[in-house]
């Protein structure tokens, strides 16, 4: 199916989310749609998906104008849309996910959808149990089960929102041979990213989004000098990992069990020193946030002992690990990390209290514009953390942690970010480094943490490598290792 | 991309007076759709109601007798609330303060000691015993794992029966136990009311200070704003450093003093002994009030003032117009009810318009 939309605008109250954009995805073809957070990538998708209802401009399907009043209609019309974060019912079973949505008569056919699932996924090689609780599963399956769902609906034109944030590399790989295989079917694919590496591999044609309007449009041979020139309208440096000369050992780990039946790490050794940067590679689940919360003092470890600058904290509360300048950032920002209901000031006077019992207002506001301007956060004192950007969250966060600080835990610290976000917020957290921190920090882009970090370990469903000297590692063994080959 | 704004902080604010009249309007009808039903005229029982509120000095000033357990509940209850605990156990709170009081009244009434002195220690006794009751609710919740509202709703069940036992048992009046309580306190231990009045200007003296004293907490301390940070995500407010357990503690422990010296008040300063509906309702009536004034410590004045009011116009209903005073109920229901929905209506409405703000997007 041919998709046309025509002159879209979209208005949020003061802010123009899109202006003028026009968008044409021919049947048989994998699009992308690139551009930097912000950019209007996602709106335009839910404009297209039913979602949400343009300000104006129409959409047209194989020269049919449409107008998609829920994404049930968008759905009956063959489109439909994977979202970013998965849109699915964690406590219910795969199967009874499979079935959400489904028109029929008063009765399920649990047995129909049944075979219908195990039909789809043997065509797709995935590998998924029925029966299996969804709130059990990786990122990647639950994505690869809405995608079975969408399937099974019969669409036609399959939206993709940035739909490898979060999976594994395997998972990476199956969901592109997957996507390739709709395309050639005569499926219309649309591919959100901001991840130039993703559209060179996958894209039969680039659509680039800046500031809400169209910045252009791209067939291959792709440059990524130009790709990036598109995206922001001038070229980024790439910058270069520097060699600080490390200090004491801030993190003692020694012969540390820690987890559950599911999932286990034991006997994990590893000394961290002041301004050195560890990153700790996996796939999603394989014991990472494990060390970490234990590390942090979430979580009591079953053996071993954790030191921090000499100081056994092993069974010691999380304030007493806070208290010794351990300081753990999580990667949901709006579920752990900030309070949605407190404004930024508020925030901030959690964190530095001014050390008396009464709050000064009037300082308190000037205080938070002064980190706001800090941290280039585009919001005021007065604004309540959840109607800030993704990215703005996540400066926030940076914001939120204390100096000094010995030992900084950070999970997943550019998830979701533009290359321009990400790149601002290493810049800090070097800073930060060379002022002599230790950083522990959690990614699934390894590409990230083989420039920023000094050493990396990597886990495989509970197997911890001994800490790996970065300039010895090369991108393709640091995949074979996250996938459990080459140990 | 300039900042999103969430759909809330634009609302004007007479927008939202308009919506509040709205559910006021609704409520009203609803109660004359009920007072048709049962073939009442409505607008005399209005008219009643509004002469037994306001009909005379004496009335008007027991609206503030009412008024001031009322206030020191939903005072407590904002504390809990803002650190998102539903208090219930606050009706149980309140008997209980009145239990400490009279049993300190009646262990110290014989003594030598200055009355001022009895009355303070009652009032003390009354506070402490309120806080011990809300602490229980505390420790079951964070060592126990039972949720406050089951909590607090099984311990308002023996905190009944705990005052029913006494006042029948071992308080019980020389002679015969009765419902109507226990043996008024000598005269040197009620607290002194205005002239011709039942309204004590120390009681009222309590109750404007523990709304100064919630308003500031909430307002201008690190207290305050930990408590709020807690009801709105207690796990990243852990993860920041507040110390969350505490906090909770604090909350309910404060909450329990001031609904323990509303039932302390109740039986120093309006009743003069004991009787087994100590609490009139208070507590829950206190969470609905805390409820319409949608959290706020300077809507819940006169909100708490409106139900004050409607509870003692309704008083005398049952001699002019053989209705029950439980009209006064309807319409506190009604009302609040109607406010809820108008709310979650209004939250549909504006989803409708503005739609969803676009993370990221």
């Amino acid at each position: 199916m041919k998709v046309e939309m025509r002159h879209i605008y979209k208005s949020f109250g003061p802010v123009r989310a899109l202006q003028d954009v026009s968008l044409t995805v021919q049947a048989g073809t994998i699009h992308g749609l690139l551009g930097e957070n912000g950019a209007g990538k996602t709106t335009l998708m839910k404009i297209l998906s039913g979602y949400l209802r343009p300000d104006r401009g129409e959409i047209l399907l194989d020269g049919q104008a449409v107008h998609f009043r829920s994404p049930a209609e968008g759905l009956r019309h063959g489109i439909g849309m994977l979202h970013q974060d998965p849109m699915d019912f964690p406590a219910l079973s795969v199967l009874d996910n499979f079935m959400m949505g489904h028109e029929g008569g008063l009765w399920l056919d649990r047995r129909g959808a049944r075979r219908a699932l195990k039909e789809l996924a043997d065509a797709f090689g995935f590998d998924l149990d029925p029966d299996a609780r969804v709130d059990s599963l990786t990122v990647g399956e639950r994505q690869q089960l809405e995608l079975l769902r969408l399937l099974w609906r019969g669409v036609r034109v399959l939206i993709l929102d940035e739909p490898t944030t979060g999976i594994s590399a395997p998972q990476k790989v199956r969901l592109f041979a997957t996507l390739r295989r709709l395309a050639e079917e005569g499926k219309a694919v649309i591919f959100v990213t901001h991840k130039l590496e993703e559209v060179e591999e996958l894209c039969h044609r680039v659509t680039v989004l800046r500031q809400g309007r169209l910045a252009g449009e791209v067939i291959p041979p792709y440059s990524p000098a130009r790709l990036i020139e598109l995206m922001f309208g001038r070229p980024v440096p790439m910058p270069e990992r520097e060699r600080i000369p490390l200090g004491e050992p801030v993190l003692e780990v020694q012969d540390l069990v820690v987890g559950d039946h599911r999932l286990r790490l034991s006997r994990v050794r590893l000394t961290v020193r002041a301004g050195e940067i560890i990153g700790l590679a996996g796939m999603e689940g394989s014991g990472q946030q494990l060390l970490m919360r234990a590390c942090a003092g979430l979580i009591r470890p079953w053996e071993g002992t954790i030191r921090v600058s000499g100081r056994d904290l092993t069974g010691k509360p999380y304030s007493a690990f806070l208290e010794a300048g351990v300081l753990y950032v999580p990667a949901n920002r709006l579920e752990e990390g900030l309070i949605p209901g407190l404004t930024l000031t508020e925030h901030f006077q959690l964190v530095y209290p001014n050390g008396r019992h009464l709050i000064d207002w009037e300082q308190a506001r000037a205080e938070a514009q002064r980190r706001i301007r800090e941290f280039h956060i585009r919001g005021r004192p007065e604004t309540p953390v959840e109607a800030l950007s993704g990215g703005n969250q996540q400066r926030t966060l940076l914001a939120l942690i204390r100096t000094p600080a010995r030992l900084l835990l950070l999970e997943h610290p550019t998830r979701g970010l533009d290359v321009e976000s990400s790149l601002w917020v290493w810049e800090r957290l070097k800073e930060r480094a060379r002022q002599g921190t230790a950083l522990m920090v959690v990614s699934s882009d390894l590409q990230e943490l083989m420039q920023y970090c000094h050493r990396i370990v990597v886990f495989f469903s509970g197997r911890v490598s001994e800490p790996i000297d970065a300039e010895q590692l090369t991108l393709d063994r640091l995949g074979h290792m996250i996938a459990g080959r080459g140990w | 991309m300039k900042e999103i704004l969430l759909p809330r902080v634009r609302t004007s604010r007479w927008l939202a007076v308009g919506w509040q009249g709205l559910s006021i309007l609704m409520a009203l009808l609803f109660t004359t759709l009920v007072l048709l039903l049962t073939g009442a005229p409505p607008l005399e029982a209005y008219r009643q109601v509004l002469e037994g509120a306001f009909g005379s000095l004496k009335r008007a000033t027991d609206i503030l007798v009412a008024w001031v357990p009322l206030m020191l509940v939903t005072s407590g209850l904002l504390l809990t609330f803002t650190a998102g605990l539903w208090n219930i156990g606050v009706e149980g709170q309140i008997v209980l303060g009145a239990i400490a009081t009279t049993g300190v009244v009646r262990a110290l009434q014989h003594t030598d000691l200055p009355p001022p002195i009895i009355l303070v220690l009652a009032l003390l006794a009354g506070m402490a015993g309120g806080a011990a009751w809300a602490g229980l609710v505390g420790l079951l919740k964070v060592y126990g794992g039972v949720h406050e509202i089951f909590g607090g709703l099984g311990l308002n069940f023996v905190a009944t029966t705990l005052i029913l036992w006494l006042i029948f048992g071992p308080w019980k009046r020389p002679g015969i136990g009765s419902m109507s309580g226990t043996e008024p306190f000598p005269e040197r231990l009620m607290f002194p009311t205005l002239p011709g009045l039942r309204l004590s200007p120390w009681a009222l003296g309590m109750a404007l200070l523990s709304v100064a004293l919630v308003y500031v907490l909430l307002r201008n301390t690190y207290f305050g704003l930990r408590l709020k940070a807690i009801g709105k995500n207690l796990r990243a407010a852990h993860l920041l450093g507040v110390p969350t357990t505490r906090y909770l503690f604090l909350a309910l422990l404060g909450c329990g003093a001031m609904a323990g010296l509303a039932g302390s008040i109740q039986v120093t300063a309006v009743y003069h002994r004991l009787i087994p509906p100590i609490s009139s309702g208070y507590g829950y009536l206190g969470l609905l009030v805390a409820m319409l004034a949608n959290y706020r410590v300077t809507w819940s004045v006169p909100v708490a003032f409106f139900f004050a009011a409607l509870n003692i116009g309704s008083i005398q209903l049952p001699i002019t117009l053989k209705l029950d005073s439980t009209l006064s109920g309807v319409m506190q229901g009604a009302l609040v009810l109607f406010v809820l929905l108008m709310q979650g209506v209004r939250a549909r409405w504006q989803a409708k318009t503005t739609v969803e703000s676009d993370d990221g997007a």
